[in-house]
């Protein structure tokens, strides 16, 4: 059974999920504390990490924005033939895809990895990808993904919600419409509820 | 006040039913510790030591009298008769069940009251000045903006998780009340040349372990734009913030890592994107909101009363707590009245069911069923004649709600502490109470004047003492509880933060050394000057020098 949420639906996974290949992290320290520091957004991926990607060699195949960065050469013609999606870790900005593919509609899927549930700067890369770049096809949600976020994540512009795979997608679908009318405007409706209604005649 | 229609209605009882189903679910094992955690922190429920706790939210600290009676009566069925009033004007249940909770959320819906984003990494409470709308020195009412922004922060898809908690404060008065600089945005409504309300916009305040006041990001914003010029500051720190160390992911380090300039930068270009976006506020919507705060049915009344004075001369204890606990008013012959929720030896903030009731009725009878909550922890009636002083001072007298220390050393600002609190490395509560009982003599105390004293359990800073007068902090050394006390902080508009004066004392030293930091200001203050501006004059060493003089003759050593 998929555990992928398109609009209101749950449907089958088409999309070849690659991944980076793990290297050991490094662990820094900073006054005797770890320290992430790719969220401070100094790059992370190495060169190496990149050249030994695996890219399958037809269908439909969702790589990283670091490896599409640095080889999208090598992947023009499948771009042109819509078999590539573009996936960001939680710790990257838009920007940067944006710099070397200035319309992102050339994509029908790109997806946002939610490292932990609790992390909600996929709400502002959501929000920014299509408000500020503008596209218009899917966006999905990957990773740490549970019911619970789901209607911020809608309101932020996402479509699709892959839901963490010991989770039930068919129970998740409850929480898109947790609430009615919500306060402010977003992306799923710019308007906040002021204009949407007339509450002073309420 | 702000009454709820039924969009607001909705939304709230949307919320019991959400989370309802998600107790259900941890409880049922489906949702695990740690993804329950910000769910339930997101609604104002802790963890405690002892129990759940669970904080309710009390916009800009304003109730009604059906309001605090819903709470005391929650505080009966579910709780031991008691609540603890927080310095986010906010109501805390120290000993509710976590299965409960959909129940009691459900009976605050009911009286349009609800826990929402009261705790965990969001937008929290808005806070304000106690006496908005009724302060002779307000420029602007600020409430209004108050709910507007309530409204806009409330369930904000794109800042539903922070890398930290998040706190804005309003304020609209020539002496700022609220404390906008230690906010991590601060809105100070003023009117401008052209005689528009605008607003000057402070960011990156916060106490805590590293505290900082704030700095001005924009002069000038029209109040148009309130909320668009948040959503770029807090999307600029969303994105940006730290996420690796709890410690150092409040907007304040990044506004000190980036620098003032650099923050405003990115924030100001973020906004060409946001400004004049369908979430620009309309003067239809701000009317609307505005109509709920319009001013009370006042009486024409004169400016004095004679039998309120004839009280007042023939009664001292009256006169005291008139003194106290009386303030100035813009409506001819009405006051606002602090009822002290600082009865010395008594937890400060904490009310108990019977007083709530107590003050419900009073409100209802004397002050239009309304009433606020002060970030300094104490009940509020603002709109009361003088001619009901008297009567309204009585029935608080005859329940321990009168005690006339408005202002005064004892009326402390203090955090649950260890007591209660499972984050805090000490007791804070007990100190209270033990510096409460050294001052107990009222003459004495009000021949001291005015000094706030605030204390906090550990660096969270929840008792504010980075800005109180004095401010003791609990620390843990070695696994016993130790105190650290500083001098020299303020609130308002000439805030400052407070300098520690040296190494721990044990908590039974405490009393001694506030006495001793007493001694030296009698002993050195002119006449008028405060103790906060006798530290300013003379400085922390006099302080230092006297109190460690005597400790050294003690056995028990001092502690770093």
């Amino acid at each position: 059974m998929s555990n992928l949420i398109y609009k209101n639906a749950i449907i089958d996974d088409d999309w070849t999920w690659v991944q980076l290949p793990k290297v050991e992290e490094v662990v820094r320290m900073q006054a005797g504390k770890v320290v992430v520091f790719k969220t401070t957004g100094e790059n992370t991926v190495s060169a190496e990490q990149i050249a030994d990607t695996q890219i399958p060699a037809s269908g439909l195949v969702l790589i990283p924005m670091s490896v599409y960065i640095a080889r999208k050469n090598e992947l023009a013609a499948r771009v042109a033939t819509g078999e590539i999606g573009i996936w960001l870790a939680t710790h990257e900005l838009a920007e940067a895809l944006v710099a070397v593919e200035p319309d992102l509609n050339i994509f029908p899927l790109i997806a946002v990895y939610v490292e932990r549930c609790a992390d909600g700067r996929i709400f502002s890369v959501g929000n920014l990808l299509r408000s500020r770049f503008g596209f218009n096809n899917t966006l999905r949600a990957i990773g740490d993904v549970l019911r619970d976020q789901l209607f911020f994540l809608k309101r932020s512009g996402f479509d699709s919600y892959l839901i963490r795979a010991d989770r039930n997608a068919v129970e998740a679908l409850a929480s898109l419409t947790d609430f009615t009318e919500p306060y402010q405007g977003a992306v799923d409706n710019a308007l906040p509820v002021w204009r949407r209604v007339n509450r002073a005649a309420l | 006040m702000y009454k709820y229609d039924e969009i607001d209605q909705q939304l709230v009882d949307e919320r019991v039913s959400q989370y309802r189903d998600q107790t259900r679910r941890y409880l049922a094992g489906e949702l695990s510790e740690e993804e329950f955690r910000p769910l339930r922190l997101q609604n104002g429920l802790y963890i405690q030591r002892h129990a759940p706790m669970l904080r309710i939210a009390v916009p800009y600290g304003m109730l009604s009298s059906q309001q605090l009676h819903k709470l005391a009566d929650i505080a009966e069925r579910y709780d031991r008769s008691y609540g603890h009033f927080s310095t986010r004007q906010n109501l805390q249940l120290n000993w509710p069940k976590l299965e409960a909770i959909p129940d009691i959320l459900a009976e605050l819906a009911t009286v349009q009251m609800h826990a929402i984003q009261t705790s965990g990494n969001c937008i929290r409470n808005i806070t304000t000045d106690q006496f908005a709308g009724v302060a002779p020195d307000e420029v602007v009412d600020p409430r209004a903006m108050a709910e507007v922004i309530r409204q806009w922060s409330t369930f904000h898809p794109e800042f539903a998780l922070l890398p930290r908690k998040f706190k804005i404060a309003v304020s609209g008065t020539e002496q700022d009340r609220a404390v906008v600089q230690m906010h991590d945005i601060g809105m100070e409504f003023y009117l401008d040349s052209a005689n528009k309300v605008a607003i000057k916009m402070w960011v990156g305040g916060g106490l805590g372990r590293t505290p900082i006041l704030g700095s001005v990001i924009r002069e000038h914003l029209e109040w148009q734009h309130a909320l668009t010029y948040c959503e770029a500051i807090v999307r600029v720190y969303n994105l940006h913030g730290r996420r690796d160390n709890s410690y150092k992911a409040r907007i304040k380090i990044l506004v000190k890592a980036l620098g003032i300039d650099e923050f405003r930068q990115q924030v100001e270009a973020e906004w060409l994107h946001l400004k004049d976006a369908p979430n620009t506020i309309t003067e239809q919507e701000l009317a609307r909101v505005a109509q709920h705060f319009a001013a009370m049915p006042y009486e024409n009344l004169p400016a004095t009363d004679a039998s309120f004075e004839a009280e007042l001369g023939r009664n001292r204890a009256f006169a005291a707590w008139v003194k106290r606990c009386v303030h100035a008013h813009k409506q001819s012959g009405y006051r606002a009245i602090t009822l002290s929720l600082k009865p010395h030896g008594k937890a400060p903030g904490d009310a108990s069911s019977e007083q709530m009731h107590v003050v419900a009725d009073l409100a209802e009878q004397y002050s239009f069923a309304e009433l606020r909550v002060s970030h300094e922890q104490n009940l509020i009636l603002a709109d009361v004649k003088l001619s009901d002083l008297f009567a309204v001072w009585q029935q608080a007298r005859a329940h321990d709600l009168a005690t006339p220390n408005i202002g005064l050393l004892t009326d402390i600002i203090c955090c649950p502490g260890g007591d209660f609190c499972s984050l805090a490395n000490a007791k804070s509560i007990p100190i209270a109470e033990a510096i409460q009982i050294q001052f107990d003599n009222l003459d004495y105390l009000h021949d001291i004047g005015e000094l706030e004293l605030n204390i906090s359990g550990c660096m969270n800073a929840c008792g504010h003492h980075h800005v109180g007068h004095i401010g003791i902090l609990g620390v843990d050394k070695d696994g016993s509880e130790w105190y650290q006390v500083s001098i020299g902080g303020k609130q308002g508009n000439d805030a400052s933060l407070s300098s520690v004066i040296g190494p721990s004392f044990a908590a039974d030293e405490m009393p001694g050394v506030v006495q001793r930091l007493i001694d030296v200001y009698i002993a050195q203050r002119t006449a008028e000057e405060r103790f906060i501006d006798t530290v300013r004059r003379i400085g922390v060493a006099p302080f230092k020098a006297h109190v460690y003089a005597v400790n050294e003759t003690s056995t028990e050593a001092a502690h770093v």
